[in-house]
This record gives C-alpha cells, structure tokens and sequence, in this order.
C-alpha cells in the first residue's frame, strides 16, 4: 500500500475522550484510566517500602531525594532559571539541619523544616544578584559557588572541615525515616504540579518564555523570579538536611558535583517542563545507577552523555513521551 | 621577597588570563556558554601526551597538532550537537556541560593520572630575578599571554573574519543582513575558544601534571574571570586576571594559602552585588532585547 | 485652560554609543487628549515610547506622569501607575490559546489594585475583554490557539492586554501595521470608544490617513527631534514635514 497519498493521523483515544467529562464517573474503567496515572506514584512510593528489602529500600530513599532534587531543578528551568549547582541548596540545607543539631542540640524533626528554610533563604540570598542578568549567569554562578565552598570548609576547616560534623542525630526510626521523604516527596509533587498548572505558573513559564512581554503587564519579574528560587532552593535544602539525619553525618562530599548533575539528567531524561517527568527521570536512573554501580565513574559519563543527547535529540523527554501514548493513537487515512 | 611574589602573582595573572580568554572569546561572540571548555583543555593535554609518547614526535609538532584537534572537536561539538539547540540558550548550556562532563568523568575512569603524564617544558632553564628563582616555562607563559592578547586585538581588528567576529558580536541581526553566516561564525568562535583552551594546556600543564579534576578547575578559574571582567569583554578579562591573580598570590603570601579561594569567591560576590555583569561587561538594556 | 497635562515629557535625550536616537524633545498631553505620534523611519518615535514607559532610562531630561517624576522607575512599576502600552511586533505566547494570553496581564498587581483588592474569574474577564476588541463570542476565536491566529486578532489581542490593565494612558505602537483596511476600520471605534471612556491615547502611526480621523493633536519627529507639534491639519502644512517626509525643499 503505497503512503504516498497517505497521511499520519494522532487523535485522542475513545477511552480518553469518553473519561473527559462528568460522564466518567458512570464507568470504572473510565474513572480507572483517570486515577491510574496519578495512583501509580502514590501506591508505588508507599507500599514499596513493605515488600522491598533493606538494600533496595535505601535506593527507594534515594530515589526519592533525587527526585526532590530533580523537581527544584525542574521549577528552576520552568521559571527560566537553569540550575548547575543542586548540590549548592542539598548542601546548605545539609549543613544547616548539621550544625542546628550539632551545635544547638535541635531534634532532627524540627531541624529538617528549619534548615530547609534557612537552607532555602541563604541559597536565595547568593543568587538574588544574579537573578536581573542574563540566564546563563546563573547557570556560572550556580556551578561555581559549591565547588567554592568546598574548598573553603576544607581550608577553613569551619563546622568540621574535612572531616565534617558526625554523630548527628537520627530521626526516631526507620519507618518514620522512609515515609517520611516518601510523604515530602508526595506533598512536593503534587502540590507545586498543582501551583505551576495554575494562572501563578503560567507568570512563571512567562517570564521565561517573554519576559518583556511580562514586565509590560506590570508585574515585577525579579520577585517571581526570587519567590521561584526560593521555593526551588527550600526542596533541595530540605533533601539536604534529610540524608544528614540518614548519614547522621555532614561534610564536604555534600557538595559533590554527583548532586549536581544526576538531576539534571533525570529532569532531562524524564521530561523537562514537568514535575511527573522529572520524578519519572529519577525512578529510573537512580535504581540505574545503583545497578551500574559496579562500573564506577564511568556512570557518570553516562549521564553527561544522556544529557547532551536528550536535551538534542528527545527534548521532550519520557513522560511526554509515554503521557501522548496513553491518551491518543496513530494511524494512517488517506488523504482527501 | 615581595618582589619575588609581585612577579609570581604576575605569573599567576597571565596563567588566569590565558584560560579564561578562549571562553571568553567564544561566549562573546557567538553568545554560547561552552561549559565544555575544561574538557577540551584536558583533552588537548591527553592529545598531546598521546602523541608524544606513542609516535615520538616533537612537542613542538605535537602541540599545534592537539591545538587543530581541539579545534575540530569544537567545530564538530557545533556542528552536530549545538547547532539544533541554537538560540535556545538553556539547552546550550546543558549540551555542552552534558558533553564537558562525559568528557571529563571519562577520563578519570580511565585513571590516566600520574607524575608520567606530563607535558615536557619547551625550554629547561631557569632564572635568577632580584632574589627569585623563576624558571624559563613561567617567563614564556607572561610572555605567551600578553603576544595572544595582542595577537587577538590585532586579529578582531584587522582580519576579515576577526571583524566579522566582532560584527556579530556587537549586532547578530545586522551583520546578518551584511552577508555574515551567524552559524558558520558560531561555529568558528566556540572552535577557536577551543583552540585557545588547548593553546593555554599546553603550555600551562608542563607546570605540574595532567589530571582530569583540572578540568573543573580551568572551568571555575575560568567561569570566575569573566563573571567579574564581564563576559564578551577582553579588557575585562585582563583586569579581572591581574585583579583575582595579585589578590590570591598576596593572600597566599600574607596571609595563608587557605584563604585564597575565599578571597576569590569573596570578589566574585562584591563584583555580582556592586556591578552584576562585571567590570567591563555590558548588560544590554531592555529595549535591545525588545 | 488650566488643567495640568496627565503626561510630560521634558528635554529627552536618548544616546546609544554614539547615536543621539532623541534630542530635547518636549511636549505634554492633555488628559483624554488622541495624540499622534509619527515620523519617518528611524526617527525615534518607539524609543520615545520606550523612554515614557521606563523599558530605557534617558541620558538626560524628564518624564512626568501626572505632576510625579517618573523617569527612572521601573517598567512594571510605570505600568502600575496606570500607563499601557502595545509593542509593535507582536509576540504572545503562541503555544497557549488566546484568552489564556490575558490571564498575565490580568494577574498584574494593578488590576487586583482597580478591582478594589480582589481578582475576580481571570478566565471569564478575559473572555469578556476579548469579546469588547472583537473575538467573536460565537465562533469561539477566543479558545483559538495563538499560532493559528491572523495578524489582525494578534493586534487585537495586544490591544486587549493594554486595556485589561485599566489605564489611564495608553500608548499603542503601530497598531494598524500589516492590517487591511476593513481590520483598521473594525478597530477604530474600539479606540475612539477608550477616547470617550476619558483615556489618554497615544499612537505610533505611519497610516496617517486612518490617524488624522481620529487625533486630536500630532507630534512629528525627524532624526530624534520634534519638528512639529499641533493639529494634523497645521502639521501637515509645515514645511519642515513635508521635507522630512518627502526630501522635499519647499
């Protein structure tokens, strides 16, 4: 059959278009096919960790604290903002939620929120001057300041030094430990989709879509831009000051360039331009890496070449990807 | 003494300066970040050894030929990775610190660290100024820097295409309308930043050894430069390299060498609260980007 | 007569690197006053626009909106006091359908400021705005998204950001461009409509036959300067704009 008087036809599935008004709630399957996509994540991130054994339980904790890691950096790029320095925000809301408990004795339950905001407050701080320039200052400036700082609590030798703070205090128990990042993650997740998929986001994807044409409606660009940053920068410290209470340990290896890049790769393999996608990114590379771990650095160049890649070749990512599959079909109709 | 650490911190300037111009000069021109820049100065140090020790060249021969290879690894990086991402000056950024980054870490898997890779000094003397011993490798790295800085001004404002270069810089759209190809200059401004970069490798690393975490480190002495002389700026870069070079090498001096990278950030924050786009960079005013 | 001027532009200066884009100009506005601001190409009229709106900060000289110096503010806050302006390429945000292109605007402090502190149904406003500059309700043409949306619903679209921001001075920049004559004629009475409301209009033009219908006044610029200042038919007459306009000695 010849395609040359043939053309490729995507439209949306019936089932989608049947579940697309109030008349879904006549059938389970449609309402099924709704809650699927969203139950998926929550039944997974909270019945896991019953079946799963201790080993693969610690990498459900990672996954979730990268996928924290990789939301900030997703809220980052939706606001126009791209982040080369996670590990800045994990790292000072690492050090924060360390020195609250090591130096002042805060229980681990209230050092967490408070080092996520302080964490949040002086990330906001360091880049509040770069936020009036051009994007790519930030993207410099992000990159430089924790391989900075590295070097400087290694010279200083301030809170520890190279040998860092230990003997932080854990939090109460294993379970409250899991469920705890799987709750935040949870809360994260769906709450800023929710705030982004608002008229709020959309100043925001504005601003880094036409920035001109949002000054011009009257609105302050550089204090969304702030209150973005700081939103973006509190996840990321406060991903930060959980694995201090997980390693009962803070110290220079928090500003590792690993912080950095992994969600980067994962926002970008998973699909920029949504918190799902970002999440979805780190469900797979982080178990991923875990698996290769036997190959050492060499994952690392992976995911430099996984970037460079997608962002090129599939700058949609998986979940877009996998999100058109679900609700619409191809197919071939001739031409009239 | 001081005279010795005056002429160290000179040294230390100049060393600055020629890292940070080829990223400089790329950025300036064609708009594009390369934060694969430490990777390509590794890989022309690779190269080198590489064809040193297995074809026993001359560094001489070997030198110029890394420097061409870095160049066409630049045109290629362009050509095939930034070129569909063109003007999309996120997906840059992440392109090529995807790039850098493979390119770095792959290196260091490969372990290729050690006191045997090294690249050979091009003249093996040393010298006696005032009270200091200064070995000839570090008089050819200030002489070096300040013949490519002139050699630059001279190429941007005499050659045709060092004019075309700052055409595009100044106005794309209207060096546009000339005839200019934006791509084709793009594509030339982020392989001779390329070139640059393995220009200062291999002439720079003789000074110790190659190893892969130098990457980074060009990338951050780089990236520092230019923040505070103000990215697209030459000038800028020559201030900001004698300004973070005298002021680490007195802090090393005075003080403690575990201050200098405090000193450093510390410029880079009162630099980016008193006058954001550095020294002599030129933050285009709204209505240019209207 | 006595009322002060809503808006004063006072000895603008505007130097880029080397090129002086404006030299003193002067001239007020009366409140409720249409004026029109043309020239040749080139001559400065946008800058001057950019100048008035804070988007460029002048070399020298004084904008003063309502007896208050407002040279030197920032846009979005210039914006806030109530002065609109239109660009003349329009750029929305094409991926998304046309009334959502209003939901920024009508996020603006300023309108939470004239609703009195709330914001109401952004959604149903815009739809209604929308409908006012002539998106016909019927078809729908608001749901549209804006890629697939003809130069003249784009203007039209532009012209209804401006006014969701209820101000009270609006400056559009070459509205009419790439329009054809029925588009202009479907536009003006939306205009002229804003000039009875009591707004203050400024506007770029370079279809002068379509601008001298409606304008009260018109400033002339030539090369950064104001050659000519009154109503359209005196401007006309001057022989300094026919030579800017013509090259010719007259």
């Amino acid at each position: 059959m010849s395609r040359l008087n043939q053309r490729r036809e995507r439209i949306d599935r019936g089932i989608k278009a049947r579940a697309g008004d109030v008349f879904a709630l006549c059938s389970w399957r449609e309402m099924l096919y709704l809650l699927a996509p969203r139950l998926i994540p929550v039944v997974g991130f909270l019945g896991l960790p019953l079946v799963l054994d201790d080993y693969w339980q610690r990498v459900l904790l990672s996954v979730a604290v990268f996928a924290l890691l990789a939301i900030s950096w997703d809220i980052l790029s939706q606001s126009g903002m791209i982040s080369l320095g996670q590990s800045l925000f994990f790292g000072l809301g690492a050090y924060c939620s360390g020195i609250l408990n090591h130096y002042f004795g805060w229980h681990p339950l209230i050092a967490l929120p408070a080092a996520a905001l302080l964490g949040g407050l002086v990330s906001t701080l360091f880049l509040l001057p770069v936020l009036r320039l051009r994007g790519v200052y930030f993207s410099m400036v992000t990159l430089i300041i924790p391989l900075m700082l590295v070097r400087i609590v290694e010279a200083t030798k301030i809170f520890g030094g190279t040998e860092g703070l230990s003997g932080i205090a854990p939090l109460p128990s294993k379970w409250v430990e899991m469920y705890l990042i799987v709750a935040v993650l949870l809360g994260v997740l769906f709450g800023f989709r929710r705030m982004l998929n608002s008229d709020y986001g959309l100043v925001l994807k504005g601003i880094k879509d036409n920035d001109r044409s949002v000054i011009n409606a009257g609105i302050n660009i550089y204090w969304f831009k702030t209150q973005a940053l700081f939103i973006a920068s509190s996840i990321g410290a406060l991903a930060g000051a959980f694995m201090t209470h997980v390693y009962m340990f803070v110290g220079m290896p928090v500003f590792a360039l690993d912080y950095s890049i992994l969600p980067i790769a994962a926002a970008v393999v998973g699909g920029p331009g949504t918190l799902a996608g970002a999440t979805l990114g780190a469900v797979i590379l982080v178990p991923l890496s875990e698996i290769l771990r036997g190959i050492g650095g060499l994952r690392i160049v992976f995911y430099g070449i996984f970037l460079a890649v997608f962002i090129v070749g599939l700058p949609e990512g998986l979940f877009h990807y996998v999100e058109r599959k679900y609700h619409q079909f191809e197919r071939w109709v001739e031409v009239e | 003494m001081f005279l010795g650490t005056m002429i160290y911190a000179l040294i230390n300037s100049a060393i600055l300066a020629l890292m940070a111009i080829g990223f400089n000069l790329t950025f300036g021109i064609s708009g594009v970040a390369n934060f694969a820049y430490g990777a390509v100065y590794i890989l022309a140090a690779y190269a080198s050894w590489l064809l040193l020790n297995l074809t026993g060249i001359s560094f001489w021969l070997a030198a110029p030929i890394a420097i061409l290879l870095s160049m066409a690894f630049g045109a290629g990086m362009y050509r095939f990775v930034l070129l569909r991402v063109r003007g999309q000056a996120l997906s840059e950024v992440i392109a090529t610190f995807g790039i850098g980054l493979a390119v770095l870490e792959l290196f260091n898997y490969l372990g290729l660290v050690g006191f045997e890779y090294t690249l050979p000094v091009l003249i093996d003397e040393s010298f006696m100024i005032a009270d200091t011993m200064v070995d000839m490798q570090r008089i050819l790295i200030v002489l070096m820097a300040g013949l490519l800085v002139a050699g630059l001004w001279a190429f941007t404002h005499y050659t045709r295409l060092g004019l075309a270069f700052r055409g595009i810089a100044q106005d794309e759209r209207t060096a546009l309308t000339l005839g200019m190809d934006s791509d084709r200059i793009a594509m030339l401004a982020v392989s001779f930043g390329c070139g640059l970069a393995a220009f200062a490798a291999c002439i720079v690393i003789p000074l110790g050894s190659i190893s892969p975490s130098e990457g980074y480190e060009v990338l951050i002495k780089a990236l520092a430069v230019c923040i505070i002389g103000g990215l697209g700026s030459t000038g800028g870069v020559i201030l900001a390299s004698f300004l973070i070079g005298f002021a680490e090498r007195l802090t090393d001096a005075y003080i403690s060498s575990h201050w200098t990278m405090i000193v450093s950030l510390a410029a880079i924050l009162i630099v980016l609260v008193i006058k954001p786009s550095g020294f002599f960079g030129r933050q285009k005013e709204l209505e240019e980007r209207i | 007569m006595g009322a002060a001027p809503i808006l004063e532009v006072r000895g603008l200066y505007k130097n880029f690197g080397g090129i002086q884009a404006i030299s003193d100009l002067s001239f007020e506005l009366a409140e409720g006053e249409l004026l029109g601001l043309i020239g040749p190409n080139g001559s400065g009229k946008t800058t001057a626009v950019n100048l008035i709106t804070g988007f460029v900060k002048p070399t020298k000289g004084d904008v003063f909106y309502r007896g208050r110096r407002i040279t030197g503010v920032a846009p979005y806050a210039i914006v806030g006091m109530g002065i609109a302006r239109t660009f003349q390429m329009v750029k929305p945000f094409y991926r998304l359908p046309a009334y959502k292109n209003m939901i920024i605007p009508l996020y603006s402090p300023r309108v939470k400021k004239m609703a009195g502190g709330r914001y109401g149904d952004r959604d149903a406003v815009a739809l209604d705005l929308l409908e006012e500059v002539g998106f016909e309700r019927d078809a729908q043409v608001a749901y549209k998204t804006a890629s697939a949306l003809p130069q003249g619903y784009l203007k039209r679209l532009e012209l209804a950001k401006a006014i969701s921001l209820q101000p009270d001075v609006i400056i559009l920049d070459e509205l009419f461009s790439g329009l054809s004559l029925a588009e202009v004629a479907s536009i003006v009475p939306i205009i002229e409509k804003l000039g009875m409301e009591g707004k203050t209009i400024i506007m770029i033009e370079h279809r002068l036959k379509e601008l001298f219908r409606i304008a009260d006044r018109v400033v002339v610029l030539n090369y950064g300067q104001k050659i000519a200042d009154g109503k359209p038919e005196q401007v006309m007459e001057s022989d300094a704009v026919k030579k800017a306009y013509l090259g010719v000695d007259a």
